[in-house]
């Protein structure tokens, strides 16, 4: 058992199929919020697998994606800085501010480093004790404790030149902003799964009891998704609105509480601006204040002014309002090797996802 | 981004990190997020940290419940 494979399993999978073909003929929009299952939906070609009655819709799943353009300016501002080292998880590297990305910045000679983790970024840190290090703190809550750890770590070992330029970001109000939006039907959520490791499911409750939107928190593989989309579709006839696990083996409903405390302890809960969604309260997550001095925003830095590339209909996109093809630039002037908005340049991102395998 | 790869537990260092198995590749990582972890567990890794341990009866229930079922 290792799994992976196991849970690809054909037999298994149209077992699964043909109850739910045989559960309901209703017309049903079920929304993923996963960036992950954005992308594993595409390659296991799951929607031409499923009856035509149920549509699936991809959220802000995608963290790179749902970065305001001005976080990114802001960021190439740090990088412009003498003695600063900008490090980053790969995806943000291309990803375009205003004028720029940290890929023209590192090619005009800023020091723009790609890490694995947090600790990478600690460890350069402590390598280069006469510059300031900065790291790109973008994510969901499946990132948010591994930057908690790497500030609490930086902490204990007075490493003093680590900061952190924080937009992580907290899914479930941004479900409450798609359902309060209005723009979308959505009848079920396929909640994310590593979110849920961390958080659990307690957080999904008001989706169900308040919204009536039933959710199920599901795993990766094809049998995940498909059984996950049984499990909504089967609440969603029989007229239950609940928060189920699919994922029991990673998830657990109180969520990883050692990783919760200690997001709890380095963050606070402060109101966040999403791409295409605008400011959601209380949907990031910013240093205390007892953390001041591993905050990046202590620097003074001087922002240029927001231009948003014409055309672009990521926004939309990032709502489920439209899908990519709708747009007038997908294929034409934005294409994966020439990414106009961010969601055309992240793995995860919705436009890339439907260019590579639609 | 969320991403996390299931890989076996092999060695489980002092430090709390450990090198953890994945399709015959071994990475080095965290498991300051999950304390309780042995040796043969296999857990979730996410960005060098190891964010889960999976639980292998609950990982069986999906096969428990369709292979049997007939259509």
């Amino acid at each position: 058992m290792k799994y992976v494979d196991e849970y690809r399993n054909k037999e298994i999978a149209q077992k699964i199929l043909r109850q739910i073909k045989g559960i309901s003929e209703k017309k049903i929009n079920l929304m993923e919020v996963c960036g992950t299952h954005t992308v594993a939906i595409f390659r296991n070609g799951i929607r031409k697998m499923l009856p035509s009655n149920i549509n699936l819709i991809s959220g802000p799943g995608c963290p790179v994606c749902v970065t305001p353009i001005s976080y990114v300016d802001e960021i190439i501002a740090l990088s412009r800085k003498e003695d600063f080292i900008i490090t980053t998880f790969g995806d943000m590297i291309r990803v375009p501010g205003s004028t720029s990305t940290l890929e023209k910045e590192k090619t005009d000679g800023a020091d723009i480093r790609i890490v694995y983790s947090t600790l990478d970024a600690l460890k350069i840190a402590q390598d280069n004790s006469s510059k300031e290090v900065v790291f790109m703190g973008v994510g969901f809550e499946t990132t948010s404790p591994t930057i908690a750890s790497a500030v609490l770590k930086a902490q204990k070992d007075e490493i003093n030149n680590f900061s952190v330029l924080s937009v992580a970001k907290i899914m479930p109000p941004a479900m409450k902003a798609l359902l309060e939006g209005k723009e979308v039907n959505i009848d079920g959520f396929i909640c994310p799964g590593h979110v849920s490791a961390i958080i659990g499911s307690e957080p999904y409750t008001f989706i169900a009891t308040q919204y009536k939107v039933p959710c199920v928190i599901c795993g990766f593989e094809p049998l995940d998704i498909l059984q996950g989309i049984y499990m909504l579709v089967k609440q969603i006839e029989d007229g239950r609105a609940e928060v189920e696990i699919q994922y029991e083996r990673a998830v657990k409903p109180e969520g990883n509480k050692i990783a919760l405390d200690k997001i709890n302890e380095v963050f606070k809960m402060v109101d966040s601006d999403w791409r295409g969604i605008g400011n959601i309260p209380l949907s990031g997550l910013e240093a205390k204040d007892k953390y001041g001095k591993f905050n990046a925003r202590k620097f003074e830095v001087e922002i240029e002014e927001t231009r948003e590339p014409k055309g672009c209909r990521c926004g939309e996109v990032l709502r489920g309002v439209i899908i990519p093809s709708e747009c007038p630039l997908f294929r034409k002037a934005c294409s994966p090797e020439n990414p106009q908005g961010a969601c055309m340049v992240s793995t995860e991102g919705t436009c890339a996802a439907y260019y590579k395998y639609n | 981004m969320c991403l996390a790869i299931p890989g076996k537990v092999r060695k489980i260092f002092d430090d709390r990190t450990a090198e953890i198995e994945i399709g015959g590749i071994v990475k080095n990582a965290s498991l300051e997020l999950i304390p309780q972890v042995s040796v043969g567990d296999y857990v979730l890794l996410h960005a060098g940290f190891a964010i889960e341990v999976i639980d292998r009866g609950k990982a069986l229930e999906i096969f428990r419940a369709w292979e049997g079922k007939v259509d």
